[in-house]
């Protein structure tokens, strides 16, 4: 048997960012107009709701997904329309009833199905790429105290890739706008 | 002599829980305000986020529930016989059901039917009285969406083993074969695949997407848990030690969040990721609306698109719709009141007001149903066409008249029960009218399809009665159904947590504008949260 290799050294641990919970959803809400206004970008809050309102406080804009539902919906009309047209009026010609073959009336319920139908994989996929899902592991999963969040604790995470992250100056900011158990978290 | 705890004896439905809203035979549990001042509060005797994850966690997480074990037992095997049932046709042909000329479609399209129009319940819960902020409905949509989910896998396996050689049953969908052929497009039994296939699929997605915050509420309580053993077994009688040696030690924790991980898809409650994700939801619940009025009106065109007296009729789609509505509620009913009382705390978020407005749902769509019943009658006497008048006059009054009657006394007279206030906050009433229009609506399919039975030319009349295997597959995917569905009140979560949570008034940021202070749970609107902490709970019976 060969000699394993030797391990290799493990990896430094480096800063991902900072993390400070809050008690209810009023008190996220103001501390996230203080992060919008002082101009962070690389931060997110994290509670077990979608905090009415929140969106706003942050800052954020609207969710892209209706462009990708709609751009999925018009692909679901295209694929009905031409799959029926190709395949009953000009592969495989059925005359049926003496309707004329490509008569678009008989394609309408195929063509109302499609387009649900790929704007729901729209929907659910566009959905979780918008938000880089799947992504199993995550710096922000190696705190105990962050998995309180899906029950009933709201977090504050600023990353050390904002350039307005300074360890000190943000964990002092946190803390002045209400935050509590304030945490390093490393990757 | 033992006497129940206080949960033990609400667990097992013998008291009403205790609520700080006060118990008087008006309110019932306090959400039965008439008082359009007030709002009913829609979660009771849980004042925290806390305190909800617990209790709904607490179902998976906690010991199997005695009961469930014997009910998941008898179910399994009632689906095996469906399963042998079926196998049995599979290699014997059709010919072992009653089919016949004329009636070449039989109990399996009347299941198909029943099946489908049960599931357009957790549809039209999660989508549309999502559009019309019913706020009750959270505490019911996850379930109505996994039965909904169920009742058609059941209604799929129908057509599928109708088919005869089922061996051919991809010749359904539109695949390039060998043969150089394409279905006819023009068929509403070509309709009535995408329509289905794309309803479960839906459906499907709905579902899963609402319950992707839950899983990761699951994984993250099964992760402070790894590595912890649990003990696996038959439970410990009294004199049967011989039992011991089937009992395992599993690490069912790190299972738990291996199994929940892994489809919570890492979702980590970013807001980010909630803007994205309600925003699909909703939009979901949009396109899902017209998909729920839709599917049955496609399954309809099977029968009206015919030519057929007693089928071919443009009542058909919306009568279709009504018919699933109605009995949809009633199979979430059915399914729901036993689990209520089953599981401790649940009469917390399904409370009595829930189940009166669904109530409401079932008289309203149940008179629609009979104005249908009577509309088809005078149209077929007002149309002045011999066949059509003829064969109305032997739905009635033919030889299947006990069919018709069934269904006529258990679709339009018995929903009429519930515009009484006992009657729709009586428990056991409620449960006991949801299995009759269960049964009823089971008869309205049958009455349609034995139509067949009596067509253009008396000479070729026929009368349909179904073998015992017939009987059996009914039955049989009466028991798959309740074996998906045992399997996911015990492993996923029942109702949705997040959107519970959600619908809590501690859940709005204003609650906490002027006091700092956090809001007490008020069930009397006028004080705490304006607004926020109830339902508008009668507008959707729509009267």
């Amino acid at each position: 048997m060969s000699d394993h290799s030797t391990p290799k050294a493990p990896r430094e641990p480096e800063t991902w960012g900072i993390m400070a919970e809050f008690a209810h959803p009023g008190a996220i809400s103001k501390a996230a107009e203080v992060m919008r206004d002082k101009g962070f970008t690389k931060w997110d809050c994290y509670a077990p709701i979608p905090v009415h309102g929140l969106d706003e406080a942050m800052g954020l804009k609207q969710s892209k997904i209706t462009w990708v539902m709609g751009g999925m919906c018009l692909a679901g009309f295209s694929t009905a329309v031409l799959m029926q047209w190709w395949m009953s009026a000009v592969d495989y010609q059925i005359v049926a009833g003496g309707k004329p073959l490509a008569a678009w009336e008989q394609f309408l319920p195929i063509m109302f199905e499609l387009s649900v139908l790929f704007s729901a994989f729209g929907a659910v996929f566009g959905m979780l790429i918008l938000n880089l899902l799947p992504r199993w592991h995550h710096p922000l999963f190696t705190k105990e105290r962050f998995l309180r969040v899906s029950d009933d604790r709201f977090v504050i995470a600023v990353e050390a890739i904002d350039p307005l992250f300074d360890e000190a100056e943000t964990r002092e900011l946190l803390a002045s706008i209400g935050g509590t158990n304030i945490e390093l978290v490393e990757d | 002599m033992t006497t129940l705890q206080p949960d033990q004896a609400s667990a097992l439905g013998l008291t009403r829980p205790t609520s700080r809203y006060g118990e008087d035979s008006e309110t019932i549990d306090g959400t039965l305000i008439d008082d359009p001042s007030q709002r009913a509060p829609l979660v009771l005797n849980h004042d925290s986020f806390h305190d909800v994850t617990n209790t709904i966690c607490g179902w998976i997480e906690n010991k199997t529930p005695v009961w469930w074990t014997p009910a998941f037992l008898l179910s399994a095997n009632i689906a095996g016989l469906g399963t042998v049932m079926i196998l049995y046709l599979i290699i014997t042909g059709v010919g072992v059901w009653g089919l016949m000329n004329p009636v070449a479609w039989g109990w399996a399209i009347v299941n198909f039917v029943w099946w489908v129009g049960i599931g357009h319940a957790g549809t039209l819960i999660s989508a549309i009285l999502c559009l019309l902020k019913q706020r009750w409905r959270t505490s019911i949509n996850r379930f109505a969406e996994a039965m909904t989910i169920f009742a058609v896998i059941c209604a799929g396996t129908f057509p599928g083993i109708h088919v005869g050689r089922v061996w051919m049953a991809w010749m359904l969908f539109p695949i390039p074969n060998s043969n150089a052929i394409w279905p006819n497009f023009k068929s509403p039994l070509l309709w009535d695949v995408f329509a289905v296939g794309t309803y479960f699929t839906v459906s499907l997605l709905f579902w899963y997407m609402g319950m992707i915050p839950d899983l990761a509420t699951l994984r993250d309580r099964a992760v402070a848990r790894m590595g912890k053993m649990t003990t696996v077994g038959p439970p410990r009688l009294p004199g049967m030690p011989f039992l011991d040696f089937a009992t395992i030690k599993l690490p069912i924790a790190t299972m738990g969040a291996y199994f929940y991980g892994f489809l919570s898809m890492g979702w980590r409650f970013s807001h980010r990721h909630w803007v994205n994700y309600e925003k699909a939801y909703l939009l979901l619940a949009g396109i899902s609306t017209p998909l729920v009025l839709s599917v049955h009106s496609v399954v309809s065109f099977d029968f009206a698109v015919s030519i057929l007296p007693g089928w071919h009729t443009t009542i058909f789609p919306p009568y279709f719709v009504a018919g699933a509505i109605f009995s949809g509620f009633a199979m979430v009913l059915t399914l729901l009141i036993p689990a209520r009382a089953l599981y401790p705390g649940m009469k917390d978020f399904v409370t009595a007001r829930t189940i009166e407005n669904m109530c409401k749902i079932i008289t309203l769509t149940g008179s629609m149903v009979g104005f249908a019943y009577i509309m088809e009658f005078f149209i077929a006497w007002y149309g002045a066409n011999d066949f059509e008048s003829q064969t109305f006059i032997r739905r009635a009054f033919g030889p299947y008249w006990w069919a018709y009657f069934a269904m006529f006394f258990c679709n339009v007279i018995s929903p009429q029960v519930f515009w009484f206030k006992w009657c729709r906050t009586n428990i056991a009433f409620i449960f006991f009218i949801s299995i009759v229009v269960n049964i009823g609506m089971w008869f309205e399919r049958f009455v349609i399809v034995s139509t067949l039975s009596s067509d253009f030319l008396p000479g070729s009349w026929g009368y349909y009665s179904p073998t015992a295997v017939d009987i059996l597959t009914f039955v049989g995917s009466l028991g798959i159904f309740m074996t998906l569905f045992l399997l996911f009140c015990r492993f996923l979560p029942m109702l949705a947590i997040s959107e519970v949570k959600n619908v809590m008034p501690i859940a709005d940021p204003h609650a906490y504008d002027d006091h700092g202070h956090e809001p007490g749970l008020n069930g009397h609107g006028s004080n705490g949260v304006n607004g926020t902490n109830g339902t508008n709970g009668t507008s959707g019976g729509g009267h």
